[in-house]
């Protein structure tokens, strides 16, 4: 429930907030996130982390690297990402996620198809409200 | 699976509003707002319902409730624009659950965008599947998708999409997606040109392989082939597919791991291409890095470990195995954390191969340095788990040190399973069982509140097992309970261990036995009421071994703090060993009181707690393994204690126990056997139970002679139901029992119990129940029962189970009596009296008179004559105020005919009941059970 989903953030926030730099990027499974077949994997970006949790069907440094590959791309997407950019452009981060995470799984690792992807999905967006809409401002 | 979280930082939630109050007060406001839009007169048009529900997902985002919305995000979907139709695929995504009755819906949206043959539409509507991956979704496009991957025309990122939906279909309800022609196609897509929609396929195929390894099977030589033309080609060939100069790492990993579904494979050809594919990535670890950057590393070292593991994994290739624990053990020491954390996690998989074993040994020093060094709980963990993988009968004392010198520092969140590996290697490698109990009581003594019952049961069993240590035993605790402060679970083995095998040390002037005693009852009042009540036990147990201090705890026992004690059980104890010291002789006290007979060997529980802690998918194959290599040292005594119990059925614990039914119960301290089992010789007449019969059964019982179906048993936790019916010598008996709390209940153990005289004349057989009763719940046993002879006990059931914290033990009699296997029998008046006058000797015959317990009602009686199984024969007595019957008694050797009269004295107030039949103890029991009737 979104209270679980709530609940499960703010705990493994405070989890990996407290852990040092220079230990390892993996936490063992506790009750929080299904037991112990599942591991949190996390990467530390200046103000962000970036937590996955994931079963022992993915590889513990193949995830390390989607996550790079994940930062890497928002950084290409929004041309020097910063936190601002994440928490105005939510939909575009999901977006971008969504190129490279489906269902739990990982779709496509390739950062420049990626981007190719996501740039297609940018024009549709500017063609459709070039041709629709006049640009308003909505927020 | 692989779930996201997008972790905000306190910094920028604070971007909002000045404060949380700030926050909820603006939304509250902006929601408000959108509700009035959507409900007001004027339709919105796509873009602005767009925009709201884009505000309603932000703000679910936020971490605030939702609960509206969804019918327009619905609408959405079917917008012809991609960003009204993704914003509403995003918030169906992540908004609406499994259960929501928009489902459908939803499903014809999806069904058209699959049909649109617009890729990026087909892409939205396989992400939403994926997402929401329902069962729903499942029955509604299972069979759709796998048409859509292997469609010669999609594009191949649909393809992948498709390749993941079902993946994730699949996950959630295998039974829905159909195999079928598809499957080699899919198996083809290995070969596909795009590297994309083979780490797809190859993620789909490793899933579906598990379940139908037969189906997958050609997977294995194209998997190779695919390998090894990645593993061999340079860095630039695969162009985006290299991540910081390696070339396609996430597709490797994919294919080792789909390799590692199957065996070895058995074309040499293949497994040669393979062990060289496997030796050339073992070859690159040792190249200088041609980058700096930690991305290279990883992406390479991902490859390694997974190649590691899949040359585990075969287990078959000795020269593989060495060098990939060498590889393993320089990692070991790497300045990467990470990298020590995984190499100890694939070097405890290698420590259980044969070939391995002894190379992975002689990294023993190091991951001793790392448990004593490492910063990270993680990576110490890994440690742990590292030695208990690689201790053997050779090192095992020095791991047991070293964990035991960790277990005073360590996390408390490992606390526990390390004394239960502690505990298990101390048990399995103990050569001198000396050591063994040092271990434990050292245990104990670091960390007694991690020790759980099933370690301190377990070195009692032992004890009790192996004659050699107890002297010593008695000892080590003696002394260990000299400590001011010692840990209850000390105060537990200590009385145990004193209260079996204190004798052994009474000679020694230091330890005798008013010593004993005096340091126990010491402790007594620290004590919770459990380990008093196992005190008590050692305290009677010492009046059989040590008569001299008999006054002295006759004395402790008498006093009205245990007399009086507010707690049940305490007092129950303290008046029945009383008791039972005063009245009972010395050869009573003696057989009651005797030492524990030993445990059966069964496999150790505190294994079982182990791998139920740690779920069945981590440890249960290792621990498998090692069972197998080490199968005489590893079994062990079960400590339950309601394994003691006779059985009437064929049971391997009754045998190996040597009980029959008629020895009681085990005496001693069982550490939570109710305090009257024990007593039962004593102070009870009927048949050895566990327990003494629950008052009012003798009431139940009775109304049970006259008809089969009815509550047998009545408390605040437990009713027991019967429903039995018989035919000749034969009958079934369903037993049901209600747990009529809201709380399970645990290690429930009924037990049929028939006495010696019993036993060889009714055959009792049933299956064992369920030990879980949960809240509420009911449980159904069914009872097969034999009548082989004439009998006149009554079997017992005894049901022993834990409520809460708290042990139960109740008996009942089972109301299977003899006349159950009566078959009535007609005849006339005339026949009636010329058998009447066969039966004449006087031995044939037995005669009660007695009072009526209950009103003399004519309808009344007849019923329960009918009831009691004969017939009732109508105008055959000259009076017709009296009542007879005939039947025939169906056993299994014989049938005996029974004649039976009964004539009331109205004014009296009583009756006349005559039997006759061909056996005196027939017409004995028969009359017995039918006089208490009326």
């Amino acid at each position: 429930s979104e209270d679980t989903q709530q609940q499960i953030i703010r705990e493994t926030f405070h989890l990996v907030s407290k852990r040092d730099e220079n230990v390892c990027n993996f936490l063992e499974g506790g009750l929080l996130i299904g037991g112990s077949d599942n591991k949190l994997i996390y990467r530390h970006y200046a103000t962000l982390y970036f937590v996955f949790c994931v079963d022992s069907s993915e590889s513990e440094l193949g995830i390390l690297d989607l996550i790079q590959v994940f930062v890497e791309t928002l950084d290409k997407c929004f041309e020097n990402v910063c936190e601002l950019d994440l928490i105005f452009h939510v939909d575009k981060v999901h977006n971008i996620l969504a190129e490279m995470v489906m269902g739990g799984m990982v779709l496509e690792t390739n950062m420049n198809e990626i981007v190719t992807q996501i740039d297609a999905q940018n024009k549709l967006e500017k063609s459709e409200t070039f041709i629709f809409q006049s640009p308003r401002q909505d927020r | 699976m692989l779930v996201q979280f997008f972790q905000r930082t306190h910094d920028s939630l604070l971007l909002l509003g000045k404060s949380k109050e700030a926050e909820i007060k603006r939304i509250n406001k902006e929601l408000a707002n959108i509700r009035s839009k959507f409900k007001g007169d004027k339709a919105l048009d796509g873009y602005s319902k767009k925009k709201y529900v884009c505000k309603l997902l932000f703000i679910f985002l936020l971490g605030h409730d939702i609960d509206f919305g969804h019918m327009e995000a619905v609408n959405l979907l079917s917008s012809n624009r991609y960003t009204e139709k993704q914003i509403g695929y995003l918030f169906i995504s992540v908004l609406v659950n499994s259960n929501s009755e928009l489902i459908r819906l939803i499903n014809n949206a999806i069904k058209n965008d699959l049909a649109s043959r617009n890729p990026t539409f087909m892409g939205l509507a396989l992400h939403c599947i994926a997402s929401v991956g329902s069962r729903e979704m499942a029955e509604a496009f299972a069979g759709e998708i796998p048409k859509v991957l292997v469609a010669g025309d999609t594009m191949d990122s649909v393809k992948q999409s498709a390749a993941l939906c079902l993946l994730r279909l699949y996950r959630t309800s295998p039974d829905l997606v159909p195999m079928g022609d598809w499957t080699s196609r899919v198996v083809h897509l290995l070969n596909d040109q795009h590297l994309g929609v083979v780490t797809a396929a190859t993620s789909l195929i490793t899933t579906l392989a598990q379940k139908n390894p037969e189906e997958f099977k050609t997977s294995v030589s194209l998997a190779v082939s695919r390998l090894s033309r990645i593993v061999t080609s340079a860095s630039t060939d695969l162009q985006d597919y290299t991540y910081y100069f390696v070339p396609a790492p996430w597709l490797s990993v994919k294919l080792l791991r789909l390799l590692q579904c199957y065996p070895p494979p058995e074309d040499p050809a293949v497994r040669g291409r393979l062990t060289e594919c496997l030796e050339t990535i073992l070859n690159k670890a040792q190249e200088p890095p041609k980058s700096k950057k930690v991305q290279h590393s990883n992406a390479k070292n991902a490859v390694l470990f997974e190649a590691i593991s899949l040359i585990i994994h075969h287990d078959s290739e000795p020269n593989l195995l060495v060098r990939a624990c060498n590889q393993l053990g320089q990692f070991l020491q790497h300045r990467e954390t990470n990298l020590r954390y995984l190499a100890l996690e694939s070097m405890c998989t290698l420590a259980s191969s044969e070939f391995s074993h002894e190379a992975v040994k002689t990294h023993i020093e190091t991951v001793i340095n790392a448990l004593k060094t490492e910063r990270d709980v993680s990576v110490r963990q890994r440690a742990v788990d590292l030695l208990y993988a690689m201790c053997d009968r050779s090192n095992a004392p020095q791991i047991v040190a070293e964990m035991l010198s960790y277990l005073e520092t360590a996390d408390y969140s490992i606390r526990e399973e390390i004394v239960l590996k502690v505990a298990i290697l101390a048990e399995k490698y103990a050569v001198d069982y000396t050591w063994y109990v040092d271990t434990i009581l050292n245990l104990i003594r670091i960390a007694g509140d991690y020790v759980s019952e099933e370690v301190w049961y377990r070195v009692i069993q032992i004890v009790i097992n192996r004659d050699d240590v107890q002297g010593y035993a008695a000892k080590t605790v003696f002394e260990a309970l000299q400590a001011p402060a010692c840990h209850e679970n000390l105060v537990k083995v200590g009385g145990y261990i004193l209260g079996e095998f204190g004798n052994l040390i009474a000679g020694d002037p230091r330890s005798s036995p008013l010593i004993q005693f005096n340091l126990l009852h010491s402790k007594f009042h620290l004590c919770s009421v459990p380990t008093r009540a196992l005190l008590l036990s050692t305290y009677i147990k010492f009046v059989n071994l040590f008569p001299e201090v008999k006054p002295t705890i006759q004395d402790v026992l008498r006093s009205d703090s245990q007399l009086r004690n507010a707690d049940v059980e305490l007092q129950q104890r303290a008046v029945e060993y009383l008791r039972l010291s005063t009245v009972a002789s010395t050869d009573i006290l003696a057989t009651v009181l005797e030492e524990m007979p030993p445990f059966p060997e069964r496999e150790s529980s505190i294994l079982a707690k182990l791998k139920k802690k740690k779920g069945p998918s981590t440890v249960t194959d290792l621990e498998d393994t090692k069972r197998e290599r080490s199968v005489d040292v590893n079994g062990g005594p079960e400590p339950a204690p309601a394994s003691t119990s006779a059985m009437s059925t064929p049971s391997p614990s009754a045998d190996l126990l040597g009980l029959g039914a008629a020895p009681p119960a085990p005496a001693g301290p069982p550490p939570s056997s109710g305090g009257g089992g024990l007593l039962v010789d004593v102070f009870s007449d009927s048949a050895s139970v566990v327990a003494p019969l629950a008052p009012g059964s003798e009431d139940n019982f009775a109304r049970f002679v006259c008809k089969n179906n009815g509550v047998l048993f009545e408390n605040q936790l437990l009713q027991i139901g019967l429903k039995s019916e018989f035919r000749q010598n034969l009958g079934r008996m369903f037993i049901f029992y209600g747990n009529k709390t809201s709380t399970q209940f645990l290690n429930f153990t009924p037990t049929l119990i028939c006495s010696d005289d019993l036993q060889p004349n009714l055959n009792l057989q049933t299956k064992p129940v369920d030990p879980t009763v949960e809240g509420g719940a009911q449980v159904q046993q069914v009872v097969n029962i034999e009548c082989v002879s004439d009998f006149t006990e009554a079997p017992v059931l005894n049901i022993q189970f834990r409520y809460g914290g708290t042990f139960q033990n109740v008996s009942v009699q089972l109301p299977i009596t003899l006349n159950k296997f009566f078959q009535p029998t007609e005849m006339a008046s005339q026949d009636f009296f010329q058998r009447w006058k066969q039966l004449s000797n006087p031995q044939q015959e037995v005669q009660n008179i007695f009072k009526a317990k209950h009103p003399m009602d004519t309808e009344v009686t007849k019923a329960k004559i009918i009831g009691f199984g004969s017939a009732l024969l109508e105008e055959v007595d000259p009076n017709p105020a009296n009542f007879v019957g005939a039947g025939i008694i169906h056993t299994k050797t014989t049938q005996i005919g029974c004649l039976l009269r009964l004539e009331p004295n109205l004014q009296a107030q009583m009756y006349r009941l005559t039997l006759r039949t061909s056996k005196e103890a027939v017409s004995q029991r028969l009359c017995e059970l039918l006089s208490a009737q009326f």
